[in-house]
């Protein structure tokens, strides 16, 4: 079923993002919450039943209000100049003074009334070019206008947020790079993909988005568990989630040499869900007490005394998302209820480790903050002949040693390495050019697709090996030396 | 198979890409008792394809080999014959996202071209979306509605062959998405407002002139369309190659029997080359850009419907 149809509505609890010209900042929709976006201090509780798309205006009261379509004041031949060559810049120009904005401001005039005061009391304004006028507008309009617009989240929307505000959080990964990923890896409903990320969780988002909750996925993941905090602020029904599963890294190399069993999960590293990247530090310590469990594999869980924590790295009011979280803790301290969880955990474990087994995904993505070429390696055993694969790192060497020894593994053809670079323009009557340009900021990809692996065979088609190497020179001849 | 959904085997009717090597490929439609020619011989369909598994390697008859592939939008896009100038991957994968694409999304398209984008669209829609594709040129209507068959895609598209300019896509008030691809866009942007639906639709129009965009951004505007924004993408291929570079020459330090020039003993610096001490070279590896880099396909100009 697709969320939101035609004209979808904001509701309480939804992830809702605030819009101001290309700013974007996400946030769970309460009532009686402050929230602060764009120095502007104001309750969403008004918004609750509107449209998304619509833009507010925040009035004096700290509460917003939809903006009504005002006709803009179209230029009636309005006096200007031709060029700025006498046009002064002493500071001197504006008549009003920062106490007089303020009063203005203090009163409760509108935003627009304000930029308006402005003009008229601008000593230059007349003497400006037309442009400059319209360029003046724009620049008081974009202080002065506390206009907002709050749209519905997407992984276009949240890509964009993500890379201006976080870009640590998802490794740089700019949005054209992660629109690269989700077509190159064919991500389509339907299909049993493995994602293995740690990018908050917007990689993963991203997936879902472009699977429609058809299909299923298999997120590996590092440490004591997956980071899912971009993914909430999808918004995806609760179906989407059912054929979401996860499998820790830890046990890959068990799985792949048949040696897997969820029979030792003594202290589960998986009870401490959802991980800051700085506490993974403490996960790992989990992890070799849980390696000495295995020695004795252990049917009965020991009690757990600390209650699970999960702390987001969202980009909301942490405070929130807390408080409902320890609402829940409160009612489920019952032993029992601990022993049934962790029951239900093994169960989903070996579910995830089956559906890798059968070796038959129809792709993988890789987009973290590890060297992708061990993750490469070992992640394409799960994967299907004839499907696309992507790798994403923030530098280019990581992945020249993946496709070196992709080349050396064989089963894999059609491996490029690329960027993408963006680059936006202004477009006005006599007034187009370009923006600005992204590029290298963005991180790089790898992709390939696979082919049924024969050991002993080389798949570098024929004479495809003889590309690899630069024309020799006169001196040296040249050898590939394993690096 | 289908561009939509997986398959495991190569059956009889299924459209494959035939993989020779590097940039090497085409697409065959595999028939019963049909032969393909590929340089490194003959390829039977009946022994060679029908039964095997996608991702196998075919021998052909001079001895060279070839691995068959399951066709994908970007595959295709690759290899399809062109009847027009086509959209590749990357512009295509940006304004998949822009249009925020999902299954489910309703799109319409026009000009439906070579189909190279529309067989990207109706991969992304499917199971449950749909696409509205128009083409004002009668052959080309019809040669896209015979691969989109083909192609096992029929279901999630409609081909309407009129100018879209003059009678818009066909529908009104149910797009989520409109792609407009035709040299006088703004002439569009009415009918690609009547067939979005009511509010929040994407619209994105592709130009290679910038006067066309610069048009196309004032009929944006003056139809109510907001969050005009134009942009356009990249894309920078590097190829990994192991470089050898020499070590120059520098003479000796004292009068002397040590080596000539580059003390070969000393650990070697910068990043992890590999000294190969006979020859007075170092060995490298290096994503190197391609010399001809493709510059400029078209802007894209993005909106919304408010």
């Amino acid at each position: 079923a697709m969320e939101g149809g035609p004209g979808a509505r904001i509701r309480e609890g939804d992830c809702a993002v605030l819009k101001r010209d290309e700013v974007f900042k996400a946030v769970l929709v309460l009532r009686r919450r402050k929230i602060i976006f764009e120095k502007q201090c104001f309750y969403l509780d008004n918004a609750i039943g509107h449209i998304y798309g619509t833009t507010f205006e925040v009035t004096s009261g700290g509460n917003l209000q939809p903006k009504q379509e005002v006709e803009e004041t179209t230029t009636e031949t309005k006096e200007a100049g031709t060029d700025n060559r006498n046009i002064v810049d002493d500071g001197k120009s504006q008549k009003l003074t920062h106490d007089d904005i303020k009063a203005l401001k203090d009163k409760g005039i509108k935003g627009q009334e304000i930029v308006q005061q402005l003009i008229e009391n601008s000593t230059t304004f007349r003497d400006k070019t037309e442009f400059a006028q319209d360029k003046y507008i724009k620049k008081k309009k974009k202080k002065y206008e506390a206009i907002i617009t709050i749209v519905k989240p997407s992984t276009r929307i949240l890509s964009t947020m993500y890379y201006a505000r976080e870009p640590g959080k998802i490794n740089h990964l700019r949005y054209d790079t992660l629109a690269q990923m989700l077509t190159l890896g064919n991500i389509h409903a339907g299909t049993k993909m493995i994602v293995m990320e740690t990018c908050a969780g917007l990689v993963l988002g991203a997936v879902m988005e472009r699977m429609g909750g058809y299909g299923s996925i298999i997120q590996m993941y590092p440490g004591g568990g997956p980071v899912r905090a971009a993914t909430s602020c999808f918004g995806f029904p609760k179906p989407f989630f059912d054929n979401l599963h996860e499998f820790p890294l830890s046990k890959v190399q068990s799985l792949l040499s048949g040696t897997f069993t969820t029979e030792t999960l003594a202290s589960d590293p998986e009870e401490n869900a959802l991980v800051e990247e700085e506490s993974n530090g403490l996960s790992e310590e989990k992890q070799t007490s849980l390696q000495e469990a295995e020695e004795e594999p252990a049917t009965e869980a020991p009690m757990e005394i600390n209650p699970t924590e999960e702390q987001d790295t969202m980009d909301i009011n942490a405070e929130d998302v807390e408080f409902k979280e320890n609402k829940e803790k409160e009612n489920k301290e019952n032993v029992r209820e601990k022993q049934i969880k962790q029951w239900e955990r093994r169960k989903k474990l070996q579910e995830a480790a089956a559906l890798l087994r059968e070796k038959n995904a129809d792709g993988l993505i890789v987009a973290s903050k590890f060297h992708p070429a061990p993750l490469l390696l070992s992640l394409l055993e799960f994967v299907a002949p004839s499907r696309p694969f992507v790798v994403y790192c923030q530098y280019k060497e990581p992945l020249l040693e993946c496709y070196t020894k992709l080349r050396e593994r064989g089963g894999v053809i059609n491996l490029k390495l690329s960027e993408t670079w963006l680059r936006n323009y202004q477009v006005l009557p006599d007034r187009s050019h370009p923006k600005l340009t992204m590029s290298g900021g963005g991180g790089y990809l790898l992709s390939g697709i696979t082919v049924i692996l024969e050991k002993g065979k080389s798949d570098s088609s024929n004479s495809e090996a003889l590309k690899m190497e630069e024309p020799s020179s006169k001196r040296c001849k040249l050898q590939d030396l394993p690096c | 198979m289908s561009f939509v959904e997986y398959g495991e085997t190569i059956k009889d009717g299924d459209t494959a890409i035939v993989f020779l090597g590097h940039e090497s490929m085409f697409p065959v439609k595999v028939q019963h008792g049909t032969v393909t020619q590929t340089k490194y011989g003959v390829i039977r369909h009946s022994t060679d394809l029908i039964g095997k598994k996608y991702g196998s390697r075919v021998t052909c008859s001079k001895g060279g080999w070839v691995f068959i592939l399951h066709p994908t939008p970007e595959l295709w896009t690759m290899n399809l014959p062109h009847r027009t100038q086509i959209l590749y991957s990357t512009d295509i994968s940006i304004i998949t996202m822009m249009l925020e694409l999902k299954p489910g999304s309703i799109v319409c398209e026009s000009g439906t071209g070579s189909g190279s984008l529309s067989h990207a669209l109706i991969r992304t829609v499917a199971p449950t979306g749909h696409l509205y594709t128009v083409e004002f040129h009668q052959q080309r209507a019809e040669k896209a509605r015979e691969e989109f068959r083909e192609h096992g895609v029929e279901h999630l598209v409609t081909v309407t062959n009129q100018d879209v300019c003059k009678n818009g896509f066909g529908v009104s008030n149910i797009a989520d998405a409109v792609f407009l691809d035709i040299p006088s866009p703004w002439e569009a942007i009415g009918h690609a407002k009547s067939a979005l639906k009511a509010e929040g639709g994407r619209i994105c129009s592709f130009s290679p002139c910038i006067e066309q965009v610069q048009r196309t951004c004032l009929a944006m505007e003056e139809y109510g369309f907001t969050e005009i924004n134009t942009l356009e993408i990249l894309l920078r291929v590097y190829n990994v190659r192991t470089i050898s570079l020499q070590i120059p020459d520098l003479g000796k330090a004292a009068e002397d029997n040590s080596s000539t020039g580059f003390d070969s003993s000393s650990p070697s610096h910068q990043g992890s080359p590999c000294a190969n001490l006979q020859q007075g070279t170092v060995q490298f590896k290096s994503g190197v850009p391609l010399r001809e880099v493709v510059g400029h396909t078209g802007y894209l100009t993005f909106a919304t419907k408010s």
